[in-house]
């Protein structure tokens, strides 16, 4: 079997392509993060912020392209293969006791998954279109805190936190998983990949949310 | 103590199956799930009724031959035993207990709680033996393995291919079943020689069959009535990716 064909034809391979995309698109979270918590630096800081991103616009192309190459391959391979897992089963128990010997989060990945690609959508038709839009005329903070799909509308702002808390649940599972499948979770180890994970599913979730909830709820300390 | 089972039958492979509901009155508590079985068997051929038809051989937890999925979960709500090890006791008198055959693609149902579990058998043929030439019997130690290694062969040499694995998991994924066959030769010097093309002969066997791929949600592990490790299916993916160099 070749090395292609391990990879896009066998069930393991399949899995090693969502657990490689799904570290990369943590990676872009971090970096997605980074650049938002310049927002509690104030307005001057963030506006100079999206302005030098600007200023390097085919670099920030071409890492977008990829970047939607990798959620693309992502979601759609994640989509196959629920499918053809849940086609594995031809019949279902009228009794399943699953909560007993699994999380909650590790058995729904596809619905937190599908959840979070309307959340990504949004997100995108949203704060990213009116970004490219206003593009020569700065004032990208007050995009962000505006009534319209800012953190000053309620619903948004509830909306958001509601996200964050699933992405949570998501890369719970997630992060550790991705290490499980690239085979490299032996016993010694086990420990280090859960504390690390927390970084992942705990702290850039509660990132993203610290500044929902600052700004939108504690209206930025005004 | 007296229960209530419901029962899924099913005449023969392809016929369409149904719950049935048996009350078992006189149920001591001492008895074992199978002896509460053969109890309802000998009542139902007395009234003239088809016994109900299960899978049991050896009846003390080391054949791999028996397995139901009752009150939703592989081998009843204990962990670490399997179906015969079950005792009456488990239950609550008065309750109903719902007994289930295994549900997978893979593994159909040829009549009541019996499944056919060939495809297991396939898969090891694909790979999951040595085919050099060991000679006689070698001198006790002659082949130095260390003792974490054959401890850890040991474990996963314990699996007794029941299928409970692939029963309890969402995605019917048969990854604890191969990744034990796998680890157990892998670690051994007599698995050395075949050791890549029996990962991927392995690997390929158990996607032709339909099984599901894992999402590593390590209800296998629970349900394991050998308590074989998921560290076995990190080892199967490592050894699968280093054979596809």
């Amino acid at each position: 079997m070749s090395l292609l064909k391990s990879v896009f034809i066998s069930s393991i391979g399949k899995k090693i392509l969502m657990a490689t995309t799904g570290l990369l698109l943590c990676l872009f979270l971090v970096i997605h993060l980074i650049g938002n918590l310049i927002l509690f630096a104030g307005p001057d800081a963030f506006n100079l912020y999206v302005e030098t991103l600007s200023s390097v616009k085919p670099i920030v192309r071409s890492i977008e392209i990829i970047l939607a190459l990798i959620f693309l391959n992502h979601i759609f391979l994640g989509s196959k293969l629920t499918f053809e897992n849940r086609n594995a089963t031809t019949q279902k128990y009228v009794v399943n006791s699953a909560g007993e010997n699994s999380s909650f989060f590790s058995r729904n990945m596809f619905i937190s998954g599908s959840i979070l690609f309307i959340f990504l959508m949004t997100h995108l038709s949203t704060f990213w279109y009116l970004f490219q839009k206003q593009h020569d005329e700065g004032n990208f903070y007050e995009i962000v805190m505006g009534n319209t799909v800012g953190f000053g509308n309620p619903i948004i702002t509830a909306l958001y936190c509601i996200a964050m808390i699933l992405l949570g649940f998501h890369l719970r599972h997630g992060f550790q998983s991705a290490f499980q499948t690239f085979g490299i979770r032996y016993n010694k180890y086990s420990g280090l990949i859960e504390t690390v994970a927390i970084l992942f599913w705990l702290i850039i979730p509660l990132g993203f949310l610290s500044i929902a909830v600052w700004f939108g709820i504690f209206g930025g300390g005004y | 103590m007296r229960v209530t089972l419901k029962v899924w039958r099913q005449q023969k492979a392809d016929s369409q199956g149904s719950f049935e509901s048996y009350p078992v009155e006189n149920v001591s508590e001492d008895m074992s799930f199978f002896e509460m079985l053969d109890m309802l068997n000998d009542q139902l051929v007395l009234a003239g009724k088809t016994p109900i038809a299960f899978d049991h051989d050896c009846r003390e937890g080391i054949c791999g031959t028996c397995g139901l999925f009752i009150n939703g979960r592989a081998h009843g709500p204990l962990t670490g035993i399997t179906t015969c090890q079950l005792h009456m006791r488990s239950f609550k008198d008065g309750k109903t207990i719902i007994v289930e055959p295994w549900r997978a693609k893979a593994f159909p149902v040829i009549k009541d709680l019996i499944v056919d579990r060939i495809s297991f058998d396939r898969m090891m043929e694909a790979g999951g033996y040595i085919s050099i030439n060991t000679g006689g019997t070698p001198d006790a130690n002659e082949i130095p393995i260390p003792k974490a290694n054959a401890d850890e062969a040991m474990d996963a040499a314990s699996c007794i291919g029941c299928g409970a694995c692939v029963a309890t998991c969402k995605n019917s994924s048969a990854m604890l079943f191969v990744s034990a066959k796998v680890s157990q030769l892998t670690l051994l010097p007599q698995g050395q020689p075949e050791r890549e093309i029996r990962v991927k002969n392995m690997v390929a066997q158990m996607d032709k069959e339909g099984f599901g791929s894992c999402t590593n949600t390590g209800a296998c592990e629970v349900e394991c009535p050998k308590e074989i490790s998921i560290i076995h299916i990190a080892r199967l993916n490592r050894e699968f990716i280093k054979s596809s160099f």
